[in-house]
């Protein structure tokens, strides 16, 4: 089982109280009626599928209920670091590697 | 046949040598979601709301648990429900905020005794023995979302919602069988 670091709770929790919310970092354009079709298209279903480190969302359902961003290690599962929703992606190398 | 556990009263429903599992009285139990300043909320209760996710207070039998960035239960006697309803609904135009009456969602059980917190490690991945005495957790247990308060190493209380609560209730009565099987062993 994953262990997760919630920026919220400031814990380090079992996986079964979270679940997967897809790639962060997604910002909703401002007008969608401005869209083009492809642009659009990009925004609801272009995702970069990531094999390496993957910033994307998780909440904590069964716990604060927060979404927050984390970055993944997407072929080791590995967590690199957690953070709260908002705030820009860290930089890499992250201090501390793993979970607090 | 699953009955509902509402509809039965208060008092023991599993036991095993070293916890016992019991049905608490009805408690009035309030959500209460808000941001920004809290100190109207805290005249209005007469004691500040907790701080820290997991974090309690109390005061005259009123609870307070900070479940999450701006979500807090309150946990009270039925009768000041009203009271306290009505005391926010007074501040509601200056200090927009939301409470609602979910008293009727949820039963508590009491879980008491050396192994409780052995018992509660059937259902929660949690490290339940690491949360420190007097706050409580929101988590899973089971596949079920709980509010677990730990108001001491040894005894603790299982805020259920009704629908789940049956569910909950069959596979602690299993875990005291367990445990009692052990103790008969040893
Ligand atoms: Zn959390």
């Amino acid at each position: 089982m994953l262990l997760i670091h919630c920026p919220y709770c400031e814990e380090t929790l079992p996986e079964v109280e979270f679940v997967h919310a897809g790639q962060a970092h997604i910002a909703r354009p401002d007008l969608p009626s401005s869209q083009t079709d492809e642009e659009w298209e990009a925004y609801l279903f272009i995702r970069t599928n990531e094999k390496g480190i993957h910033a994307e969302r998780w909440r904590h359902v069964h716990g604060c209920g927060r979404f927050f961003n984390a970055l993944r290690h997407t072929v080791t599962d590995q967590f690199l670091t957690t953070y709260k929703a908002g705030e820009p992606r860290p930089e890499l190398p992250v201090e501390g590697g793993d979970q607090k | 046949m699953t009955t509902t556990l509402s509809s039965r009263h208060p008092g023991v429903l599993a036991t095993s040598p070293a916890v016992e599992v019991s049905l608490a009285e009805p408690r009035g139990r309030l959500s209460l979601r808000a941001r920004g300043d809290l100190t109207p909320f805290a005249r209005v209760l007469g004691f500040a709301l907790p701080e820290r996710i997991g974090q309690r207070a109390e005061e005259h039998d009123i609870r307070a648990i900070r479940l999450g960035p701006d979500e807090w239960t309150l946990n009270t006697p039925m009768a000041a429900v009203q009271r306290l309803l009505e005391a926010f609904a007074a501040i509601y135009p200056d200090h927009p905020h939301s409470l609602v009456d979910i008293s009727g969602r949820e039963v508590s059980l009491v879980i008491e005794g050396a192994q409780a917190s052995d018992l509660l490690s059937i259902g929660c991945a949690r490290d339940v023995e690491a949360i420190p005495a007097g706050e409580g957790r929101r988590t899973m247990f089971d596949g079920t979302t709980v509010v677990l308060w730990k108001d001491a190493a040894d005894s603790y209380r299982l805020d259920i919602w009704n629908s789940f609560a049956p569910h909950v209730l069959d596979l602690l009565k299993t875990g005291c069988a367990e445990l009692a099987a052990e103790a008969r062993q040893a």
